[in-house]
Order: C-alpha cells, then structure tokens, then sequence
C-alpha cells in the first residue's frame, strides 16, 4: 500500500474509534456535568450494552439487520433502566456526596463484570454485522459498516445537541445544573431528572457498544478501555463540557488508532522499544498531569 | 504616637467587575484596637481577606512589622502572629474543644501544650467544656471558642470577623472583655456592625464603602464626620 | 499522651495474635499471615484516607514499589531479604512523595483520579519491562533467598512470626502517630483544611507528609508481601489492589487504628468463605462497597467508637 492509502486508512479507522469513543465520552461528561458525579462503573455499562447486543443478536430470529435495529433499540434501554436503578437505590441515598458515590461506583463496576461473567460466560461473544458491503478506496477496499457506524455517531451525537440546547428536556437539565435548589422551587423533580441523566448517560454508553460489536465482539473484561479512554477525554476535553469532550474525543480516538496503523510506517523501531503499553504510559501519564495543571482542560476556559 | 505594625498601600481586589476592595491605603498601631466599618458589601471581609492571605492581591503592598508579606502564604502569615477568627463559625465540629485549641496552641509551638490550651480556654470561660464535641456547643460557645482558637495562636495581631454576631447581650459584655485583655500585647482589628461594641471598645475606626476608605479617625471623629453620617451612621 | 485503654486493648490484640500461632490449622497459619501483612497496606491506607481525608485510588503503585523493590532487589541484584525488607519501606515512602508532590496539587475528585491513573502508568510501566519484572507471569523468589540468617521464611511459624512483628511494629507505631501532635494535625486537615490554614499550617506539606508515611506503610507491606510469601507479580499492582485497602479500611472503621486490620480480617475469610461456596467473590467485594456507603460509612469501629467508645483511637 502507498503511503496515502495507509494515511486514508489510518484516518477511517480513527474516525469510527473516535466517534464510538465521543459517544461514550459523553454520556461520561453528562453525568459528571449535571449531576457532579463520576461514574466509574461507565465502561460497565458500555460493557453491558455490548453483551446484550449480543444476547439479542442471538436470541431473535430474523435478518441481521434487523435484530442488530432491534438490539440497538432494546440495549439502551435496558442499561438505562439499570443506571436509573443504580441512582435511585444507591446514589440518591448517598446524596451524590462525590467520595462516597464514587466508592459507590467502583461497587457497581464490580458487580456488573461479575454479573455478566456469571450470566454469559467468559468468551468472547461475536455479533454479525447488519451491512456487508465493502466500500472501495483507492488501494484498499473497506467495511461499509464502519463508515455506518462513523454516520450514526455523528446523528446521534447532533441528536444528543438538539435534545439538550433545543428541548425542554435539556432546559430542564441544565436548569438542574446550574441550581438544584432553585430547579427544585420551580417544580422541577430533580430526583427525576438525576435518574434520567444517569439513564442517559448509561445508555449513550450502551448505543456505543451496540455500534462496536459487529467489529470487536462483546466481552466481560471488555469496559477497562472505554472508561479509562473516556476519562482521559472527559479530562482533556474540560470536565463536564460537551463540545470539549467531543473535540478532545476526535483528537484521542484518532491518535489512540493512528499509532499502531502508522508509526510502524514512518518509525521502523516502533514495536522494538516503542510498543503499544509505552505509549499508553505516556498517554496516561499526559492525562494525569493535564489534570494536575490544567484542570479545566486543554480546550476549557479556566473558571473564576 | 504609637510603632505602625501594618500598613497597606494601594490595595485592590476586583471580582469580575465588582471593585471589592479598591486603592486602600490602610495602617494599624502596635497594641490599638482598630474597627473597620461600612455598609454590607462594603468590601470589609474581602480587605480582611487579603490582610490574612486567604485572597491574593490583584495589586498594592502589605507590610507586617517592616516586612513585605504581600505574596506570603496565608499559613505563612499566621505563623508571623496574624490570626483571623472567621465570619461564619470555622470549628472542628467533630472534634473536641479541647482539640480545637490544642491545635490552635501547638501550631505556635506553645509548651506544655495542655496548659497553653486550657489557658485559652479559661480566658473565654469554656474551660468546663473541653471534653465536649465541639459541634455539640451552642452557637454562642461556638463564636467563642473561635475566639478562644484565636488567642491560643498567641497572635500579634488578631482579625476578628464580625464576631458577635447572634452573640446574646450577656455574651457580648464578655466578648467585650475578652478583646480589652488582649491589648496592648497585640493589636486587634475588628469588623463590626454593632455600634455600640464598637464605641465601646475602638479606639480608632476606619469607615469602608464600595471598597474605598470613606474616613478614617477617632470614635467622636468619625461620628461627627458627615460623609460618613450620610452613607451610613444617619440612615 | 495514649489513653491506658487503648494502649491495653492493642497489646491485648497483638497477645492473642501471637497466643494463637500455636492453636491454628497450617491453612489458617498462611491466611493470618497475609492478613497481616495486607492490613499493614491497610494501614498506611488508612493514615491517609482515615485520619487525613485523603481518599487515593492509586496506592497499589506504593505497595507495588516495596514488593518490586524487594522482589527485583533479591532476585536481579542478590539483595539479603533482611535488606529487602528495609529497602521496601524505602521505595514506598520515595513513590508516594513523588506522586504526592503533583497529585496534592489537586484534591477530592481530582485527586481520586489522578492517582488511579499514575497507579496505571505504574502498571503498564512494570508490563512495560517485562524482561526484569517477568510481567504477569511475576518473580516467584527462590526459597533459599528467602532466610533471614539460617531462619527459613518460607516455612510457616517463622513468616507468621516475621508478619506478625511488622504488623506489630506498624500498629504500634500507627497508635504513636494518631495520638501525637502530627496525628492531631492530619485529622484537622481532613475535618476542615480551610480553617487549618488560619491555624498556620501548610495543607500541603501536611498531606504530603502524611501521603509518604503512609507509603512506608505501602511498601513496607509490599516487601514483607515478597519475602513472606515469594511471590512478585503484576497482578499486584493493578486496579484492584488499590481498591482492597479501602475495602479494608471502610469495612473495619476509616480513621481508627485497629480497623484495617479488622476489615482486613473480616474482608479475607468472607471472600475466602464465599470463593469456596461460588467463583462469584468479585460480588462480595462489590456488594460489600455499596452496603458499607450506604449504611455504616464508619465501618464497625466507627460506629462502635460513636456510640460507645469515644477513647477508641
């Protein structure tokens, strides 16, 4: 392959990583944003989502297609409804104290990998792909699906934007937001509105999985990568700023997938002494000093 | 004419376009008491603020006893002898008063720490409680052991935040008898809205309003003063 | 000053330790042995999330520091394990100031997170070099290192007797540090940091004080980890062994100095118990969290010391 097939390659392959990761990303960001909680269980929930796709794919009859329809439907539901659960019995009661939630959390991390080991087993669970068509580009032909997935996190991600900036839903929340007092004397039941942000939050996690699987299998180790991907992108992108989340989603989805693609091309000893693991040290460590010094992130505005 | 212990020059603190604290030049004598006065919002806790170090100064120059502590710390300063006890009551609720003293004395390495502490305690008639869970006393055994903290720290120059604030006239009168005792070892500056603790106990008063210095004098100075009439005592 | 009780209550406890050696089971001999040595882990945990507010999710990388420390010092450079045990501490104490030295810059969620990810780095790192550190697959020590004089540590009354005079050494030592004027000093800083600084400390110097002991107490459980039990691995130091001690400490009472041992002890038979009942122990564990948030946030010797105990330190 030429240099610019291996580029155009590099770049598709991260986009899809980068739009499932802004999709995740951000139900990550819409919870720490209105509900000031940090939700650790996150890549559980995109884990979640994933193995129901699967459970689904399986378990109806019909055409790939619309099974998948169907799963992409059904998964975000079900892990919403879990979320809101979660809230309601447990968060609430801690009164979203941030130490205590977060403890929390880690509590329901635990519990949704077991549950899901204990429930569909230990392998690797594969989902046939809804679209089979190979697109061709010059030098390389490649999945229809992906450039699919690729237009459906961009609608769902406009859709996310309408709903919060267009609706009253999205008054409402970012009335929550900014004052939960002041939402609660103007009648709004935040108790409510906190059970649905977590909802949602779960389950933008959850389509995100459903998208991935036909292209990575669901697995019940498999929410590690997503919640430290998507928390590295809250942090860089500023905590808690959608627009920020998604930038810094594009810039870490595509360097996260470019890399490995890539630098093997242009860096002859990568894979010698420059492996995958150092350069996921490196990025951690980035990630943890943007937080150190610049906590409201690379793209944020610093608060007053 | 007594030493000046604390002087301000040009001090200033903006918030966003609120000019807390705008230009003041200020000064405080060795072993005085000085209150500072002003209409809510006047910016008298913010000019506090950046006596004590707990907000930084946008501009201007702090000195204490001859030395720039503009850019010190705020735990920095405290070591330097300047306490402030806190508007809204900042104890250690769950710990005891006796605690809350102890690490009051021990951070001037006061020795033997038990002594230094009851002491302190005495001196605000809280000695029967030490025992007590501090977030257990009433409101007003609360304010004076932030009182009491503050005399522990065996301050120089010791800030007092509106402190008699929803203290009960009783109450007041021991107040009153607390901040006399301290001087003239140290210097006391007080931020007050009751008048009368204030013609009681000042001996100089400074008059703040929208972060300026109004007037600055003694108590028949400053009541006779009509600027200050006007923006505040003749309401 | 230390409170007769208290002081009469930990001897009592290190007594019946010792008092039992002789009344257990082989099994029971190896398990009491590490519970030892983790609630050394959980009690250096403890300093700085019980007394000092300083909730981490990244102390696996101090407990990593002494059993790599150790394990590496023995089996690349021929390290005496006496000499393991001390340079444990050592490397614990050195990590935990580095990462303090930024991590501090930031506090409550921040610092949550911040520590999680330099504990990640610190794993990958160990993957990283896996050429001396053998990876996941981990250093298993050879038994002949694993002597103090002609004392065979992998046999069980001498490495009961050598975890429990580190457990002894640290819970005494615990008790002297919570009951002095720098004890007094952490819990301040953990009720009210804003009020400290009025009272003329530096917050930061004084949750990084707290943050290195506590990571003496890391690495000092790590190294005895290597020595008294062998083994040297990845697994180690990931994720989950940050989340232990705090496991431990919620479960005994944040912020009392025979708690981390208690939830340490608690914590293990009821995942030893329940692993042998189902393979499901990962519930326990997240169960266990969520219960103890919700309904005893003190954990047992909190709760005992609010109701009854007050003296309990």
């Amino acid at each position: 392959m030429q240099l610019g097939s291996i580029f155009l390659l590099a770049l598709l392959e991260g986009l899809v990583s980068a739009s499932v990761l802004a999709l995740t990303a951000c139900g990550l960001s819409l919870v720490f944003g209105i509900m000031r909680v940090v939700n650790v269980a996150h890549g559980e929930f995109f884990m979640l989502g994933a193995v129901l796709a699967w459970f689904t794919a399986s378990l109806m009859p019909g055409p790939p297609a619309l099974t998948f329809v169907a799963a992409l439907v059904i998964c975000p539901l079900i892990v919403g409804a879990v979320a809101a659960l979660a809230d309601m019995l447990v968060l609430k009661r801690l009164n979203y104290e941030p130490e205590a939630t977060i403890v929390a959390t880690i509590g329901l991390l635990y519990i949704l990998q077991q549950g899901a080991l204990t429930v569909f087993g230990p392998n690797a669970l594969p989902v046939p792909a809804p679209l089979d068509f190979r697109l061709q580009f010059p030098g390389f032909g490649y999945s229809g699906y992906k450039i699919a997935v690729i237009l459906a996190a961009v609608l769902l991600l406009l859709g996310l934007w309408l709903i919060l900036t267009r609706t009253r839903i999205g008054l409402v929340m970012r009335a929550t937001q900014i004052d939960r007092a002041t939402a609660r004397a103007f009648g709004i039941n935040v108790d409510r509105v906190y059970a649905g942000v977590f909802a949602m939050g779960a389950g933008l996690a959850a389509i995100a999985a459903v998208l991935i699987v036909p292209i990575q299998q669901a697995h019940y180790l498999m929410g590690a990568d997503p919640l430290l991907l998507s928390f590295s992108v809250v942090i860089i992108g500023g905590l808690g700023s959608l627009r920020g989340t998604v930038v810094a989603a594009l810039l870490i989805g595509m360097v996260d997938q470019m890399i490995p693609i890539f630098m093997p091309v242009v860096f002859p000893a990568y894979g010698a002494w420059f492996t995958p693991t150092l350069a996921k040290i490196i990025a951690t460590l980035v990630v943890a000093l943007v937080l150190v010094f610049r906590p409201q992130g690379l793209f944020g505005k610093r608060m007053a | 004419m007594a030493a000046v212990i604390l002087e301000a020059r040009g001090l200033t603190r903006h918030f966003g376009g609120l000019k807390a604290v705008d230009g003041v030049d200020f000064d405080l004598r060795q072993g005085e008491i000085h209150a500072l006065i002003g209409p809510n919002g006047a910016g008298k806790t913010t000019f506090v603020s950046l006596l004590s170090g707990r907000i930084e100064a946008q501009s201007g120059r702090i000195s204490f006893d001859g030395r720039d502590i503009t850019r010190l710390p705020a735990h920095a300063r405290v070591r330097l002898g300047i306490a402030y006890t806190f508007q809204i009551t900042q104890i250690y609720a769950a710990l005891s008063v006796f605690d809350n003293v102890a690490l009051a004395a021990q951070s001037r390495g006061s020795h033997p720490l038990g002594a230094a502490a009851m002491e302190a305690l005495s001196r605000v008639g809280l000695e029967a409680r030490k025992d007590q869970i501090a977030g257990t006393l009433s409101y007003g055994h609360q304010r004076l052991l932030e009182v009491a903290m503050g005399l522990a720290l065996k301050p120089r120059l010791l800030i007092l935040d509106e402190p008699t604030q929803g203290l009960s006239q009783g109450e007041i009168e021991t107040f009153n008898g607390i901040v006399k005792s301290v001087v003239p070892e140290a210097t006391v500056l007080l931020i007050e809205h009751n008048m009368d603790v204030v013609m009681e106990l000042a001996e100089w008063i400074t008059v703040l309003n929208f972060g300026q210095v109004l007037a600055t004098g003694t108590p028949p100075a400053i009541r006779a003063n009509p600027a200050v009439q006007s923006a505040y005592l003749g309401a | 000053m230390i409170d007769r009780r208290a002081l009469f209550l930990h001897l009592a406890v290190l007594a019946a330790l010792l008092a039992a050696l002789p009344m257990l089971a082989a099994y029971h001999v190896t398990n009491i042995a590490k519970i030892m040595v983790l609630a050394v882990y959980a009690m250096g945990y403890n300093i700085a999330f019980g007394y000092t507010g300083l909730l981490s999710l990244g102390h696996a990388m101090f407990f990593a520091a002494g059993l790599y420390a150790a394990g590496m010092g023995i089996s690349l450079f021929g390290l005496s394990a006496a000499g393991a045990l001390v340079l444990g501490p050592v490397a614990g104490g050195l990590a935990a100031t580095l990462v303090g030295l930024l991590a501090l810059r930031t506090a409550g969620v921040a610092f949550m997170i911040v520590t999680l990810m330099f504990a990640q780095a610190g794993y990958l790192t160990i993957l990283y070099f896996v050429k001396y550190t053998r990876g996941d697959e981990g250093i298993v020590i050879a038994r002949a290192a694993r002597a103090i004089g002609s004392v065979d540590l992998s046999a069980d009354t001498p490495r009961y007797l050598l975890a429990f005079g580190i457990f002894a050494l640290a819970l005494l030592l615990n008790l002297a540090l919570v009951r002095s004027p720098f004890g007094r000093i952490m819990v301040a800083m953990r009720e009210n940091e804003a009020r400290s600084r009025m009272l003329g400390y530096n917050p930061y110097t004084v949750k990084l004080t707290a943050l290195a002991v506590s990571g003496v107490y890391a690495g000092a459980a790590g190294a005895a980890y290597a020595v008294v039990f062998g083994y040297v691995g990845a697994s180690l130091a990931s994720v989950q062994y940050s989340i232990l001690p705090l496991l431990y400490v919620l479960l005994g009472g944040a912020g009392t100095v025979l708690g981390p041992f208690l939830g340490a002890l608690l914590m293990f038979y009821l995942i030893d118990y329940a692993s042998s009942a189902t393979s499901a122990y990962l519930f326990i564990v997240g169960a266990a969290l969520i219960l103890l948030v919700l309904f005893a946030p003190k954990g047992i010797l909190g709760t005992l010391r609010e109701r009854h105990a007050r003296w309990l330190p």
